[in-house]
């Protein structure tokens, strides 16, 4: 019989993720996941609908005062749809890195009391939120029949964007979990950098409306990502596979700094948090 | 294979203390930077939890580690659990490691009985299989059956410990890292618990224990090696005589006490004093049956009158029990901080079991906490009687010996 060997020092060296430790450990990201969606749908009285709700009234009201007022162009489709189809992943997105960044903070119990590897309490923060993309694509699929689109073979690429947003959502969960571990001051800026960044993504309007920024928008990762989900699902939209590519490289970086940082901080965990 | 199961090599922790103890923002660190080019780095004081500690714990020995308050112990099964990495040193340990540092770790008030099963089985490192296999075992000992399906919010705190340990208890690992979790429940799980801890213990795991209680200690434990001021002033030694030695060196050690504790130069206590009939204030004392402190105030800036709030706390250093508790409003005294005073404060007619305890000041101007617990004092007690018969306190129950008046009548 072999026997386990746990040594115990100083780490000192550079770390990214650790992908044989996470699946060694994958039974435990998968209980965090349900505890947390368990309780959410103990806590509430609607459950599941809130996962609809959201996007969706968010949609109605944007449909209203962009779409119909302002007359922002749905880039060849309606604009309700059209901005669904973004708000859907956006959606996904915000609430994977609010969750993921106020994780560590809200799991102190776990981390003064017991071992495991620190990085899966952003990591299970961002899966939670899957479950609700799932639930509000339902509508989307109504929406798609109510306006009689169809959808073209690029519909199975949908997941691809799906995983680079769920990478991205990790990558800035680990940098803002473990900032707010030490500065609890990121608690605060979140919401509102995200308000911000709901208009410098094209979530509600097609990026095609500022072509003189078009550089300047594909900076934010964000804009490649939500274009392209949006496209493969609606079909009649051209993917822009340049854009997409630039932010699957950023989404790398941010995902692979955020690893190195997070671990190279987490030792200090426990002792300040 | 070798026959060592943990060893432990120079191990030592620094811990940074900041000026406060609240969380540093942003925005203080981006303050301090003009104040850091020009004045150097802020200096930081350095404390040392644990300094320069080696061991060797071989399989199947029950060691527990011995230790006042502040002595390194919970450092050491933090950094054994690797809740807390190491400064330096390094330690091997053969075997799959489990640690219960807290029972209920991670439980949900939300989740039920059965669902916190699982979820603390899987936090405290069992597979989902394991479980499984042992979840009738493990509600059985917990004897909460008829609610595994209620929240554990709706729990008595008695069914949630008695849960929480059970799930704990039914982790299998060859090295064991228990903290305190011995104390919980009622009596009659308590004792359920110790036994448990016991079979585990005789089944040949490697057990490391930290507990405050002396006595379970010796029940439990093959081994004990004692911890003062994060060294491990001793290798690992037959429980007793390990007990003994803890007991023993209580009474060498010099006082390391402030002559005097001030908070910005406001206001400062000195002159402390502790008179009692046959009591030596360190290094012991017998038969207390009455004492006094007495503690000198002055407060510089004599304008000011503010409230002025003195609490004193009398400490088990063995148990870390809070024995005696009071501040001068819970006596209707009023002190201002417009005069020189001489505070007194005079304890009567009681008996504390034989140890050492220690004394502790804090205080409040006009509602502020100003001066976090201080240590003042530290005192032995040797031997106490109890009441005209010389019966040994060592066995009592209770740790403060009250006057009662009794009276039998037919």
């Amino acid at each position: 019989m072999s026997e386990t060997v746990t040594i115990i020092k100083p780490s000192s060296k550079l770390q990214f993720l650790n992908l044989k430790e996470l699946w060694n450990y994958r039974e435990l990201i998968a209980s965090f996941v349900k505890r947390d969606i368990q309780v959410r749908y103990r806590q509430t009285i609607i459950g599941g609908l809130w996962a609809i709700i959201q996007p969706f009234s968010t949609m109605v009201i944007f449909s209203f005062f962009f779409g119909h007022l302002a007359q922002i162009s749905g880039g060849g489709v309606p604009y309700p749809i059209f901005s669904y189809a973004g708000l859907l992943l956006w959606t996904y997105f915000t609430g994977a890195i609010t969750a993921s960044s106020g994780s560590m903070v809200a799991s102190a119990g776990l981390i003064t009391k017991v071992y495991f590897p620190r990085i899966i309490i952003p990591i299970s923060a961002t899966i939670t939120g899957l479950l609700d993309y799932l639930v509000a694509s339902i509508v989307l699929i109504g929406l798609m029949l109510y306006y009689s689109i169809v959808p073209t073979s690029l519909i199975f690429l949908v997941p691809v964007t799906l995983i680079l947003t769920w990478m991205l959502a990790m990558g800035i969960g680990f940098w803002l979990s473990a900032i707010n571990v030490k500065y609890r001051d990121v608690g605060y800026v979140l919401p509102f950098f995200i308000q911000l960044m709901l208009f410098v993504t094209p979530v509600i309007y097609p990026s095609s409306i500022a072509p003189n920024f078009k550089f300047l928008l594909a900076l934010n990762p964000m804009t490649g990502i939500i274009d392209a989900h949006r496209a493969m699902i609606l079909g009649g939209l051209p993917v822009n596979w340049g854009t997409l590519g630039l932010s699957a490289v950023m989404v790398l970086i941010i995902l692979l700094t955020g690893s190195a940082y997070f671990k190279s901080v987490e030792k200090h965990f426990a002792d300040i948090i | 294979m070798t026959d060592i199961a943990i060893k432990v090599e120079n191990i030592s922790k620094k811990y940074q203390i900041g000026e406060n103890k609240t969380y540093p923002t942003l925005r203080d660190k981006l303050m301090e930077l003009p104040n850091r080019l020009f004045k150097g780095p802020k200096k930081t004081k350095e404390f040392w939890a644990l300094k320069d500690v080696s061991f060797e714990v071989k399989k199947g020995e029950v060691v527990g580690i011995i230790g006042r308050n502040g002595a390194g112990k919970s450092t050491m099964l933090k950094i054994l659990a690797r809740i807390t990495e190491p400064t330096s040193g390094k330690v091997t340990m053969y075997g799959r490691v489990a640690s219960m540092l807290e029972v209920g770790t991670g439980f949900n008030p939300e989740l039920t009985g059965r669902e916190n099963i699982y979820l603390n089985g899987a936090i405290i490192g069992m597979t989902k299989r394991e479980i499984t296999q042992k979840f009738d075992e493990i509600v059985a000992f917990s004897g909460v059956e008829k609610f595994l399906d209620t929240p554990v919010k709706h729990y008595s705190s008695g069914m949630y410990v008695r849960l929480a340990f059970a799930v704990a208890a039914h982790l299998d690992a060859d090295i064991l890292l228990v903290d305190e979790v011995l104390a919980v429940g009622d009596a009659e799980f308590q004792k359920k618990c110790l036994g448990k801890m016991d079979d585990l213990a005789k089944s040949g795991r490697t057990v490391i224990l930290v507990s405050h209680n002396i006595g379970s200690l010796k029940k439990i434990c093959t081994k004990g090696i004692i911890f003062d001021q994060g060294v491990n002033i001793s290798d690992l030694l037959e429980i007793k005589q390990a007990i003994q030695k803890y007991i023993k060196n209580g009474e060498n050690i010099d006082g390391k006490l402030p002559k005097n504790i001030t908070y910005n130069d406001e206001i400062i206590f000195d002159n402390f004093q502790l008179q009692g009939q046959n009591l030596i204030y360190r290094p012991s004392f017998t038969d207390l049956e009455k004492f006094e402190f007495s503690i000198r105030c002055r407060c510089l800036d004599e304008t000011q009158n503010q409230d002025l709030v003195l609490s004193i706390s009398i400490v088990n250093n063995v148990t870390g029990e809070t024995v005696i508790y009071g501040h001068n409003h819970l006596y209707g005294v009023i002190m201002q901080t417009n005069k020189v005073g001489k505070i007194s404060i005079l304890f009567e007619g009681f008996q504390l079991q034989p140890g050492e305890y220690s004394v502790y000041l804090e205080s409040w101007l006009d509602g502020q906490y100003v001066i976090q617990q201080t240590l003042f004092g530290i005192f032995l007690i040797k031997s106490s009687t109890i009441g005209s018969k010389s019966e040994v306190f060592n066995s009592f129950p209770s740790q403060l010996l009250m006057p009662m008046k009794w009276s039998y009548s037919k």
